[in-house]
């Protein structure tokens, strides 16, 4: 009955994650993406990554909060699934916008602290993403658990690159930085255990 | 002076009817008189498409290499649009702006001038327009090729006459939150305020546009009447002006005064002088793939300049 339940949880996460793909590439090859496509690319899987990304925060915050680890489940293809839209993002930027093309492609990578954040938050996702096998879980043992800590670091850097990607401060990634602030607090071991007791009674 | 070649235009198939286009340093191009807008006192002026006549441009160079500049449909250029008065998303702005009331529209023009005035819409319509194809460089790194109609703000201002107390020229977008639904939100201080150098103001490239292409000004473009200066970010470009005032202080602007560290009074395109977020060395020219260098002055250096000589332009970017 358990495992069933974590079936539909998996399957509905999948689904989920494939829907924003799919519609994307079917825009595209379909011309659909407006008069700027490849920044309608760019910024769409920019988006869902954000989300994936904080989705894979919650269910840690759902156990703190009701107790229940039904969600945990989920927690490494949530966080897999925000390392893929990153990628795509990535490609996006460097391929569809730059064509690869050094020159511009590296000094735009560097020079100001909007790709800057989004390459080094890219960079620890890629390394989380590679070691989030139960072969990695293993071999790394104790140090496994403080190496995905940078997920924090991550989702951080990912937010403040949202949020600098506009010519003003704007209202989403406002928005998305107050969600993330809860449940990044939340983990504090003396919230926590607060949280804990409170649950208790 | 880059000329670009018929076969190489993205026609506007209507409107563009095989004429050479010379686009870049001189960027005056042909001074078809009132061809296509509503020019109700003129008609006979109206030439047959196919006819216009190329005009010497004030500085032609030879060798602004060859930019390969193509315009940008009239669909990507009235689909595409910054308009915060309307909305943040870019092709939102299209179908909100859609019933945005341009007539009756005045324009008032005064401060520190000797003959104010207030002009109708028809008044500066009766401004010999002309047609000038100019680059669009956003300061969010993309940009267009954008055939305007208009005329250069030098004419209207010379009919006020500014008095030599008038260094500036400060310029307002109409205030109307329940035509421009974004004026609601406090993203920006409304109305929206852009300004220039008198010098900048008077230069023959900055131009007062009232179409597009041909046709009038659509309103996610500004209309009825806005400023395009096409060696400055495209934000200095201010959209459906009500008021134009001679003053002698440099105004406050409002990104300048939104984000003073990162948008400046002058905002000249520099690819040179990075936005404190992001580089400005390159773009991406909407309708194309991979990047293009982005030039100093958006590549009107020859005209420009001279303006701003001796000026430490990183320092007043």
């Amino acid at each position: 009955m358990r495992s069933q339940k974590t079936l539909w949880l998996k399957i509905v996460v999948h689904a989920a994650a494939w829907v924003p793909f799919i519609a994307l590439a079917w825009g595209y090859w379909q011309g659909g993406l407006g008069p700027d496509p490849t920044g309608e690319v760019i910024r769409r899987t920019g988006r869902v990554a954000i989300v994936f990304l904080i989705l894979s925060l919650v269910p840690t915050a759902v156990k703190l909060l009701a107790g229940s680890g039904a969600l945990i489940k989920v927690r490494r293809i949530l966080g897999l699934y925000a390392f893929m839209y990153a990628a795509l993002h990535f490609l996006g930027f460097a391929w569809l916008d730059y064509g690869f093309d050094l020159p511009f492609l590296l000094p735009a990578l560097v020079d100001g602290r909007r790709t800057l954040a989004g390459l080094i938050a890219l960079i620890v996702l890629l390394l989380l993403a590679i070691t989030s096998t139960s072969g990695w879980i293993r071999r790394l043992g104790k140090n496994w658990k403080r190496l995905h800590r940078l997920t924090y670091l991550a989702s951080v850097l990912v937010v403040l690159h949202y949020a600098w990607s506009f010519k003003e401060l704007r209202a989403v990634p406002v928005v998305a930085g107050a969600i993330l602030l809860l449940l990044l607090v939340m983990r504090i071991p003396p919230v926590a255990r607060f949280l804990a007791r409170w649950r208790r009674r | 002076m880059v000329k670009i070649h018929p076969s190489e235009i993205t026609p506007e198939h209507v409107y563009v009817n095989r004429r050479q286009f010379l686009i870049g340093a001189g960027a005056v191009i042909a001074s078809w008189a009132l061809g296509g807008c509503a020019c109700p006192q003129e008609p006979e002026q109206q030439p047959p498409s196919g006819t216009a006549v190329p005009v010497e441009s004030p500085q032609a160079s030879a060798d602004a290499g060859d930019l390969e500049d193509e315009l940008n449909t009239f669909e990507e250029i009235t689909t595409f649009n910054n308009f915060y008065e309307f909305s943040l998303s870019k092709t939102a702005v299209a179908g909100l702006a859609e019933d945005f009331k341009t007539s009756p529209w005045r324009v008032e023009v005064g401060g520190l001038v000797s003959n104010p005035n207030t002009f109708g819409l028809e008044d500066i319509l009766k401004f010999e327009q002309e047609e000038r194809i100019y680059r669009m460089r956003c300061v969010e790194a993309w940009s267009m090729v954008i055939p305007w109609n208009g005329f250069p703000l030098r004419k209207l201002l010379e009919e006020v006459e500014p008095t030599s107390d008038a260094k500036y020229v400060r310029f307002e977008t109409l205030y109307d939150p329940e035509q421009m639904p974004g004026q609601n939100s406090s993203v920006l201080d409304w109305p929206y305020v852009e300004g220039l150098r008198l010098d900048e103001a008077m230069h023959d490239l900055t131009l007062l546009a009232t179409g597009l292409y041909g046709k009038d000004l659509l309103p996610q473009n500004g209309a009825p009447v806005r400023l395009v200066v096409p060696w400055k970010y495209g934000f200095k470009s201010i959209k459906s002006i009500v008021g134009i005032k001679l003053v002698a202080e440099q105004p406050v602007t409002t990104w300048a005064a939104a984000s003073p560290t990162e948008y400046g009074f002058y905002a000249n395109v520099n690819p040179d002088v990075s936005h404190p977020r992001w580089s400005q060395a390159s773009e991406r020219r909407i309708g194309e793939s991979g990047r293009r260098e982005t030039l100093l002055f958006n590549g009107y250096g020859e005209e420009v300049a001279a303006l701003y000589e001796g000026m430490d332009l990183e320092k007043k970017f």
